[in-house]
């Protein structure tokens, strides 16, 4: 396959950069410095010793035997991306980002968060090198993920509501754009997911290609072959590229997107872009969009905060043309059984996003041979979930 | 060719005066209302008006515009709706229009039906805040054959290099955003407004308009000292969700424009 994106930021006719010009001369220069950070030993010995050392990497490849064996089908494999330090894979780009924003002498950081997962890694990593923080979140979102809310507020930063639209990720990522474009000097904008304008999308693929790069590497140790099937969770879509991502090379590894079904497809209420979206330009890029006929975005619908947004990341666009990765969608009561059924058999209690993917195995699992291999992205914890589950079935904490 | 927007600028030059240039967002609070409200305003005084088309998801604009942007989806205002109205105004007057459109709207209708729906409509150009020239590609021959022009804009945080490739893609006038931010925000630092305009200025003969953070007559006054154009937006926009209720709001909105432009020309 091409290497994508293009010099432009393009995959295929998707992505690409549509901002108002006061951010063209920012998004040139984090393109620039990006490039010649890529190719710096030493930031790359700096990223890889903080993602050994803090973030806690290689993460685990874990063999689900007993969900396995209740399943009856195929071998599972989890990716513990739910035991990187701060709950979920969101902190390889956090990471990644903060040393950036170092190299580029921004004292500030800003980003926008949907679950809280990507709020919390970038407060963590804003934190622990000691630059100012400010974090915009839906207020619906602050009220389903309130836990995380008063994480981020531990860890030192602000953290700023989103009264407007839908008052979940959509709207804060629209109100970060907005912060960015008046201080694009002093603050650099940490983007959660492989959105926006280029080089974000890139940009934050390349640093969560890690979760397939090991996951590549256990699976040849531990089975001496390469996987059957990936399946990954897609909202904006970067734990899923991260793991595709080392995969691509490979023919024969299929790969499977789960896209949030909400109540169904028919009610409307979802938020799966490659079921009645079509491509459109939101908040920066070029790329499948849930919108009507005038090309107003639509308000979406999901159980989990971190798939709940109406845009998929451009290169998910591309393989989606391409069929390179099939995409399906698990409901909102399909990904709550899934929550329910990995932390009774498994142990774990998956973030709600996570649990999409989870769906998505206990369909597929059944209909493959026993020498099939499916990897499964854990790519989040469920603690923060905990109470919104609670809530949702009456009970009271 | 000369269309509308460059005999505006040329008549205004001439007569050693300015363009005010006033923004309205269409379908705020109702489609009938801004026709009212585009004849009303030219005869207070505009030069040329912009108007906008309401978007769901407006990243370039402040608090004042996305609220009016609300109010216009809520009156069920969209671009075709625009378009309608547009051509029942060209029978009414024939002040510049240009629309400031999010490129998904644009998307949504399909670049070449839109455009040539736009210029058969009487549209003279396009403001695209979420499409600097370099993604303009697509844009550039339907417009061209529509006879609109593609206007685009300059920051202060615009690299010579940008300065000079933008300004030689612009087309009617060039949209100098006098500060880093969005919408409807202060202007901190006039002196650094006419510097950068300066520095526009060498490198190009299209007129060059000042926008975001103009909003009072004195701003305007400054600013028109400095440029060829002042833009004016939430601060209009204002003064129309003020005076909604009111069955004069047109007159009370052309009276505020008017106090813009006797500003203006008392400087000039």
């Amino acid at each position: 396959m091409k290497k994508v994106p293009d010099s432009h930021g393009r995959f295929g006719p998707y992505g690409g950069r549509y901002v108002p010009e006061t951010l063209m001369p920012a998004l040139l220069e984090l393109e620039q410095e990006y490039a010649a950070a890529r190719k710096d030993r030493g930031f790359r010995q700096e990223l890889a010793y903080y993602l050994k050392q803090y973030v806690g990497r290689p993460t685990s490849l874990y063999l689900a035997s007993r969900l396995t064996k209740k399943l009856g089908g195929a071998k599972i494999y989890l990716k513990r991306e739910d035991l990187c330090h701060t709950g979920a894979h969101k902190i390889n780009n956090a990471i990644g980002q903060v040393l950036l924003a170092m190299r580029m002498k921004k004292p500030r950081i800003i980003a926008e968060t949907g679950a809280g997962q990507h709020g919390v890694a970038t407060a963590t990593a804003a934190a622990m090198f000691g630059l100012e923080c400010e974090i915009y979140m839906g207020t619906e979102d602050m009220q389903r993920q309130a836990l995380n809310v008063f994480r981020m507020r531990l860890l030192g930063a602000k953290v700023t509501g989103v009264d407007a639209g839908s008052r979940t990720l959509k709207d804060a990522i629209s109100e970060a754009m907005r912060d960015w474009t008046t201080n694009v000097r002093t603050t650099h904008y940490i983007l959660g997911s492989v959105l926006g304008a280029h080089p974000y999308p890139m940009m934050i693929r390349d640093f969560q290609a890690i979760i397939g790069q090991e996951a590549r590497k256990q699976i040849l140790a531990a089975e001496g072959k390469l996987p059957d099937y990936l399946v990954a969770c897609v909202g904006g879509g970067s734990n899923s590229i991260g793991l595709f991502h080392a995969f691509l090379g490979d023919k024969k590894v299929k790969m499977i997107g789960v896209e949030a079904g909400g109540t169904g497809i028919e009610s409307g209420k979802h938020a799966a872009r490659f079921f009645g979206g079509k491509p459109g330009v939101l908040q920066g890029t070029m790329t499948y969009l849930l919108q009507d006929e005038d090309g107003q975005i639509n308000l979406t619908h999901s159980v989990s905060a971190g798939l709940d947004y109406a845009a998929v990341g451009p290169e998910h666009s591309l393989y989606h043309d391409l069929k390179r990765v099939q995409y399906t969608y698990a409901t909102d009561d399909e990904a709550l059984a899934a929550f329910d059924l990995l932390a009774t058999v498994e142990g774990i209690v998956p973030a709600l996003e996570s649990a999409h993917a989870i769906a998505e195995v206990v369909k597929l699992a059944p209909k493959l041979k026993k020498s099939n291999v499916i990897i499964a992205n854990l790519s989040g914890r469920g603690d923060k979930d905990v109470q919104q589950v609670a809530r949702m079935r009456g009970v009271t904490l | 060719m000369t269309g509308r927007i460059e005999s505006t600028f040329q008549r205004l030059g001439q007569a050693n005066k300015k363009a005010l240039i006033a923004y309205l967002m269409a379908g705020d609070p109702t489609l009938a209302d801004t026709e009212r409200l585009v004849v009303e305003i030219e005869q207070a005084g505009a030069d040329i008006i912009e108007l906008g088309v309401p978007f769901s998801d407006p990243i370039a604009d402040g608090p004042v515009i996305q609220l009016a942007a609300e109010r216009g989806l809520r009156s069920g205002t969209s671009l075709r709706k625009i378009l309608a109205m547009m051509k029942s105004l060209r029978t009414r007057t024939q002040v510049p229009i240009v629309l400031m459109v999010y490129y998904n709207s644009i998307h949504a209708m399909g670049v070449e039906t839109f455009c040539r729906e736009a210029g058969a409509a009487g549209v003279d150009g396009l403001i695209v805040p979420d499409m600097p020239p370099d993604e303009a590609g697509p844009l550039k021959g339907p417009a061209a054959a529509a006879g609109l022009r593609l206007i685009f804009l300059l920051a202060p945080t615009s690299t010579p290099e940008r300065r000079e490739y933008v300004a030689k893609e612009s087309q009617g006038f060039l949209y100098y955003v006098s500060l880093t931010g969005i919408t409807g925000a202060k202007i901190q630092n006039m002196a650094e407004v006419g510097k950068n305009v300066g520095k526009i200025k060498k490198v190009t003969k299209t007129p060059v308009a000042v926008g975001f953070g103009v909003s009072t007559p004195e701003d305007a006054a400054t600013v028109s000292a400095m440029a060829d154009g002042v833009i004016v937006g939430s601060a209009i926009v204002k003064q129309i969700a003020a005076h909604q209720q009111s069955s004069d709001m047109p007159e009370k909105v052309g009276r505020f424009v008017a106090s813009l432009k006797t500003a203006m020309n008392q400087l000039a």
